[in-house]
C-alpha cells in the first residue's frame, strides 16, 4: 500500500477505476491515484497473463497501461490524473476487443 | 587462396536460398555477405507470400515458387512461420471491381486460376471490421506470410548445415575472372576462387553488373513499414487495395503491420536507410479508411528496408550477357521476398544442368543492353 | 516563459528545440531564450524539474522542505530562471521523431504535429538501469525512483514491510528522504560487489577533492544509524505468487528470506540514448559505466550535424554537472546560430568548465565503487529480461548457441525481445549485456537495438493527420 503522509494537502478531486469512485488529489499521475487507491494491478499482460504494476513511474516500461477516458494503452504515469476521468484498468482478455 | 564451386555474393534470401539448392545438389559453395544474413530487405520485410497482383511475366516462377512455401518446412527444416490465409486486394468502388474483372480475365488467359472476384459478403466475411464502403474484391486464396529473417536465417542455417561455407561481415570488393575461373576479393584482404558466381547482392547488385560491362539502371529504395501494439484478432488475410498503396495484415500474436511501398530514404553507401513520417501519414490514412477500428492503434515501431529496384519494375535474373559463369539474381523492385525459394532452385539447375524449364527471358540483363528499350 | 497548450501553438520552425526539461534542458533553454535564439523547451511530464528536480515547482511537500533535501530544492532556483525566461514551453508532449534533418515529431493531448529546428539539444536524462532478478515482474516490486517520484509528486511512501535492494548513490539518497519523511525499511539490502573497494581505492584521492564526498558520508551515516543494511548481498530473488511477499537473498554465502509488501529495486542509472541513436547519432559502448552513450564532444556535438546531447543522456555526471553541460551546449548552439560575437562561446565557457572539472573529479570513484556486479546485470533461466514480451534469460541465450543469433537486432526476430511498447527503453542493456554474456565478447561487439522513429508509440490517427492537404481536412470536416 501507499499512503499520502498525513501533513500534506492539496485539493481533492474525483475519478473512477472501472466504473467505481475513487479520489485523487490534484497534480497526482493516473498511476500514481491508482496506487493511492489500493489498486495495484494496473493490467494483464497480452502474452501469458501475468500481473503487472507501474514499475518505473517516470515514462519508461510501459508498465503501467491503463485506458483512459475510453483510449486504451495510455502511460497512466505520465497522464495527470483530472476530475471525472474515467480510468480502466486492463485486465483479463477482451478489454481492448475491437468491435466494428 | 580458398576455392569453391561457387561463390555466392549477398547474403539475403536470394543469395541463401541459391546457396541451400546447390547444397542440396552436392554443389560446394560460399556466401559472403558484408554485413549479416538478412540485415536488408530479406529479413526486414512484410513477408507477403503473394501471388496476387504480380506482373504477368512473374506469375509462372510465382505459381512454381508457391509450390515450395507449402513444404517450406521440408525444404528449410524450420516452418518459417510460413501461414497461408489469403490475399485480398480490397474494391472501394464500383470502377475498383470493374479493374478486378479486368485482371482475372488478363490472368485466366495467361493461363492462371488463382485469382478470384469476391463480393461484399465474403469480404465482410474474411475481414469483418473493413469499412462498409468497400465493395468486394480480387483474392488469391492460397497466398499467405512468413517471418522474414526467421525464413532467411532457415535457408542460412539448412545451406550450412549441408556445407555451405557462410562468411558474414566481410564485403566482396571486386571480381575478376582469367582463366575460367573467377577471383573475388573479400575487404579483408582474403581472394577466393570459384568457376561460377552468383551476383544476388540487392541494392548493391549493380556495383557488381556495371564491373563486367553491363551496367543496370538499378536504383536503391526503401520501402517502409510500421508495427502496432497487440490488437484482439480481427483480420487473417493479407490485405492490399486495388487503388491505394497498402499491405496490411494482422499477426497471431495481435501485432499489426502495415506497409505497402512508401519509400523513405535510402543510403546504400552508408548502408542506412531512414523512414520518412510524411510519406507514412499517407499510409496511415489509407489503413483508417479502410478499417475505421484501427484509428486508435498505437504504432510502435516503424523501419526502413534498402531494397533494388528497376526501371520496370522486373527482376534481373539469369546469365550474365558478357561473360560466363555469372549468374545474376537482383532487382527484386519491392517483390522478391515471395520468388526466393523458386529462383534459387532455378538456378541450381542453370548451373548444374544448364538449363531450366522456367520461362526467365523476361528478366534477363541483356534488356537494359545500350540500343536496347528499357 | 511562454506555456503553449497545444501543438497546434507551435510555430513552424525554432532556432533551437530542447528535448527534456531536467537540469540539463532547463538550463540550456533557458540561456539559449536569453542570448536571442528562438527556443521550445518540450517534456513528457507536466511541470519541469527533469526526474531529480520533478515537479519543483508543483509538490505538495512545499511545506515540509526538509524531507526531499537542500539539494532538491536547488532546482527552484533552475526553474524559475527559465519561468522567466522567453522560451516557449510545451509540457506533457511526447517527441516521438527527432530526424538526422532536425525535423521533429511531436504529440499532446492526441495531436500530432511536425516542425522544425535549426539546432537540436537532447536533454532526455537517464534511466534507472534494469535490474532483472527473478520475480521482479510482480506487482509489489518497484525501481527506488518509482518511490522516490511518489514522494515527489504525491507526497506519498509505501507502508508495511518495505525492502530497499542494490546499490549506488542514488539509494542512498532515496533512503535518507524516506527516513526524512519518516517512513522507514525493513532492511536494505546493498548489492555493491566487495570487490569493487579495491578498483575504487585507486580513485580515492581524487574523490576526496570532488564536493560529493561530504554529502555522501552525511547521507550514509544518517541511513545507517537508523535501518539494518546488509552488506555484500551476491543474488536476490522476489517471491510471491501474484504479488511479491517475500524477498530471498544470499549474503556471505547464506540464504535468507524476508517478508515484504514492497522491493524497491536500484543499481544506477544509464543514459536514456534512445531518442539520440533514433536520430542516427553514433552511440559508444562505455566500458566504465556499463552503458551505451551518444559519441559527443566537449560541447555535446553527437555525430549528427546540428544535434547536440546534454546532461546524464550524454553519459551519467548527475544533476549540477548536467545543468552545466546543459549551458555549455546552449553556447554552442548560440554561436552556431550566429548569435555570439567572435570568441564568446569560449570566453563564457571557461568558468563553466572549471566547476564542471570539480564534479567530474569525483566520478571516476563512484563509477569503480558502484559497478553493479554481472549477475544483477543479465538475466539467466527463467528471469525475464524483457518484461514487455516476457523474453526470459535462458530464452535468449539459447537462441545464442542454437540459432547462431548474433545481436539483439538478429534476436527481435526469434523472440520479439523489445519490440513490445517499451520499444527495448527497459530490456536493452540487459539484452546486449546477456548475449555479450554468452558469446564471451563485449556489449559493444553486440551492439544495439537499431531504433527507428517514433521512439514513442503514436497512434494511427495522430500519423493520419501528419502532412494533410486541404482536400483531407474538407474530407475529415465532413465526417
Ligand atoms: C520494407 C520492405 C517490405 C517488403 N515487403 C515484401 C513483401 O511483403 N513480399 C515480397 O515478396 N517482397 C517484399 N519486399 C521485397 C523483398 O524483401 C526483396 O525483394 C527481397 O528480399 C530481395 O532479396 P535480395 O536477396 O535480393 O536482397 P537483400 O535482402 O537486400 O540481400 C542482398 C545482400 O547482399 C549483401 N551485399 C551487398 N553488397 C555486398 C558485397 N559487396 N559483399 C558482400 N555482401 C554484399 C547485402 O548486405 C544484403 O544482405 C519488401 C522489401 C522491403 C525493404
Ligand atoms: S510506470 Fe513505467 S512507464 Fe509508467
Amino acid at each position: 500500500m501507499f499512503q499520502r503522509l498525513p501533513d500534506i494537502r492539496g485539493d481533492a478531486l474525483s475519478f473512477t477505476i472501472d466504473g467505481k469512485a475513487a479520489q485523487a488529489r490534484a497534480g497526482e499521475t493516473v498511476a500514481s491515484a491508482l496506487l493511492l487507491a489500493g489498486v495495484e494491478t494496473c493490467r494483464t499482460t497480452p502474452v501469458s497473463g501475468a500481473p503487472r504494476a507501474p514499475y518505473c513511474l517516470m515514462g519508461v516500461c510501459f508498465e503501467c497501461l491503463v485506458t483512459i477516458d475510453g483510449r486504451g494503452n495510455q502511460q497512466g504515469c505520465l497522464v495527470t490524473v483530472q476530475d471525472g476521468m474515467r480510468v480502466e484498468t486492463q485486465i483479463g482478455r477482451g478489454k481492448r476487443e475491437l468491435g466494428r | 587462396m580458398t576455392g569453391a564451386d561457387v561463390l555466392v555474393i549477398g547474403g539475403g534470401l536470394h543469395g541463401c536460398s541459391a546457396a541451400l539448392h546447390l547444397a542440396l545438389k552436392g554443389v560446394a559453395v560460399t556466401l559472403v555477405e558484408k554485413d549479416y544474413v538478412g540485415r536488408h530487405a530479406s529479413g526486414v520485410n512484410a513477408g507477403g507470400v503473394r501471388r496476387l497482383g504480380r506482373a504477368l511475366p512473374e506469375i509462372p516462377l510465382s505459381v512454381a515458387s508457391m509450390e515450395l512455401w507449402r513444404r517450406i518446412e521440408e525444404l528449410t527444416d524450420d516452418d518459417c512461420g510460413f501461414e497461408s490465409h489469403g490475399q485480398i486486394k480490397i474494391a472501394e468502388s464500383e470502377e475498383d471491381l470493374a479493374k478486378c474483372r479486368a485482371r482475372r480475365a488478363a490472368v485466366m488467359e495467361a493461363g492462371f486460376a488463382h485469382e478470384e472476384i469476391i463480393g461484399q459478403d465474403e469480404l465482410r466475411a474474411l475481414a469483418p471490421a473493413v469499412s462498409d464502403h468497400c465493395v468486394g474484391g480480387l483474392i488469391s486464396r492460397g497466398d499467405g506470410a512468413a517471418l522474414p529473417f526467421r525464413t532467411v536465417q532457415a535457408f542460412r542455417n539448412k545451406a550450412a548445415r549441408l556445407g555451405t561455407r557462410i562468411i558474414e561481415g566481410v564485403a566482396v570488393r571486386g571480381v575478376a575472372r582469367s582463366g575460367g575461373i573467377w577471383t573475388a576479393t573479400l575487404a579483408d584482404g582474403r581472394r577466393l576462387q570459384a568457376p561460377v558466381v552468383v551476383n544476388s547482392a540487392g541494392a548493391w547488385a549493380d556495383r557488381f553488373a556495371a564491373a563486367v560491362g553491363e551496367p543496370v539502371p538499378l536504383e536503391a529504395v526503401a520501402p517502409m513499414l510500421m508495427i502496432t501494439e497487440r490488437r484482439a484478432p480481427f483480420l487473417t488475410p493479407v490485405v492490399g487495395a486495388m487503388s491505394r498503396t497498402l499491405s496490411f495484415k494482422q499477426f497471431p500474436n495481435g501485432t499489426t503491420l502495415i506497409g505497402g511501398g512508401y519509400l523513405g530514404r535510402a543510403d546504400p553507401d552508408r548502408n542506412v536507410a531512414a523512414v520518412d513520417v510524411r510519406a507514412l501519414a499517407e499510409n496511415a490514412r489509407t489503413v483508417r479508411d479502410l478499417f475505421p477500428v484501427m484509428r486508435d492503434a498505437q504504432i510502435v515501431r516503424a523501419w526502413a528496408g534498402i531494397e533494388a529496384r528497376t526501371p520496370d519494375g522486373l527482376p534481373v535474373i539469369g546469365p550474365s550477357a558478357t561473360e560466363p559463369g555469372l549468374l545474376h539474381s537482383f532487382g527484386y523492385s519491392l517483390h522478391g521476398f515471395q520468388l526466393g525459394p523458386i529462383v534459387g532452385s532455378l538456378l541450381a539447375e542453370l548451373i548444374v544442368h544448364g538449363r531450366t524449364n522456367l520461362p526467365i527471358e523476361p528478366f534477363s540483363i541483356a534488356r537494359f543492353a545500350a540500343g536496347r528499350p528499357a | 516563459m511562454i506555456e503553449l497548450g497545444q501543438v497546434a501553438h507551435l510555430d513552424a520552425s525554432y532556432d533551437l528545440v530542447v528535448i527534456g526539461a531536467g537540469p540539463a534542458g532547463l538550463a540550456c533553454a533557458a540561456q539559449a531564450s536569453a542570448g536571442g535564439a528562438r527556443t521550445l523547451l518540450v517534456d513528457e511530464n507536466a511541470a519541469p524539474g527533469g526526474q531529480i528536480y520533478r515537479s519543483v515547482g508543483a509538490t505538495p511537500l512545499r511545506a515540509r522542505r526538509d524531507i526531499l533535501g537542500a539539494d532538491y530544492w536547488t532546482g527552484e532556483e533552475l526553474a524559475s530562471s527559465f519561468a522567466a525566461s522567453g522560451a516557449a514551453y510545451l509540457a506533457g508532449a511526447t517527441v516521438w521523431q527527432v530526424s538526422p534533418e532536425r525535423e521533429i515529431g511531436l504529440s499532446k493531448d492526441g495531436s500530432a504535429r511536425l516542425i522544425d529546428a535549426r539546432h537540436v539539444v537532447m536533454a532526455t536524462g537517464a534511466l534507472e538501469r534494469p535490474f532483472p532478478i527473478p520475480g521482479w515482474t510482480q506487482p509489489g516490486v518497484m525501481t527506488a525512483g518509482a518511490a522516490q517520484i511518489l514522494l515527489k509528486t504525491a507526497g506519498a511512501t509505501a507502508t508495511g514491510r518495505v525492502v530497499l535492494a542494490g546499490s549506488g548513490p542514488l539509494l542512498w539518497l532515496i533512503a535518507a528522504q524516506s527516513l526524512a519523511a519518516g517512513r522507514s525499511f525493513s532492511a536494505i539490502l546493498d548489492t555493491t560487489p566487495k570487490a569493487n573497494w579495491t578498483a575504487a581505492l585507486a580513485h580515492l584521492p581524487s574523490f576526496l577533492a570532488s564536493p560529493y564526498l561530504a554529502k555522501g558520508l552525511k547521507l550514509l551515516r544518517r541511513v545507517r544509524r537508523e535501518i539494518a543494511v546488509v552488506s555484500g548481498v551476491t543474488a536476490l530473488e522476489a517471491e510471491g505468487d501474484g504479488r511479491l511477499e517475500r524477498v530471498r537473498y544470499v549474503a556471505g554465502g547464506e540464504t535468507r528470506t524476508i517478508g515484504a509488501d514492497h522491493l524497491f529495486l536500484h543499481q544506477g542509472v544509464t543514459p536514456n540514448v534512445n531518442m539520440a541513436s533514433a536520430a542516427g547519432c553514433e552511440l559508444v559502448w562505455d566500458d566504465l559505466q556499463l552503458c551505451w552513450r551518444p559519441k559527443a564532444d566537449a560541447w555535446g556535438r553527437t555525430s549528427v550535424p546540428g544535434i547536440a546531447v546534454a546532461g546524464d543522456g550524454a553519459g551519467i555526471a548527475g544533476a549540477e554537472a548536467a545543468a552545466l553541460r546543459g549551458s555549455l551546449a546552449a553556447l554552442d548552439a548560440l554561436d552556431a546560430l550566429g548569435l555570439l560575437p567572435g570568441d564568446e562561446k569560449t570566453r563564457r565557457a571557461a568558468p563553466l568548465r572549471k566547476t564542471l572539472a570539480r564534479y567530474d573529479r569525483g566520478r571516476g570513484f563512484l563509477d569503480a565503487l558502484y559497478r553493479p556486479a554481472k549477475s544483477f546485470r543479465t538475466a539467466d533461466g527463467d528471469t525475464i529480461a524483457c518484461r514487455c514480451e516476457e523474453v526470459t534469460g535462458g530464452q535468449i541465450r539459447a537462441a545464442v548457441a542454437d540459432l547462431h543469433v548474433a545481436g539483439p537486432n538478429q534476436l527481435k526476430s526469434f523472440l520479439r525481445c523489445g519490440m513490445g511498447p517499451c520499444q527495448g527503453r527497459l530490456c536493452g542493456l540487459t539484452v546486449s549485456e546477456t548475449i555479450a554474456d554468452a558469446r564471451g565478447v563485449s556489449p559493444a561487439d553486440v551492439g544495439y537495438y537499431r531504433l527507428r522513429s517514433p521512439v514513442k508509440p503514436i497512434t494511427l490517427a495522430e500519423i493520419a493527420t501528419l502532412d494533410q492537404t486541404e482536400a483531407d481536412v474538407k474530407a475529415v470536416a465532413r465526417g
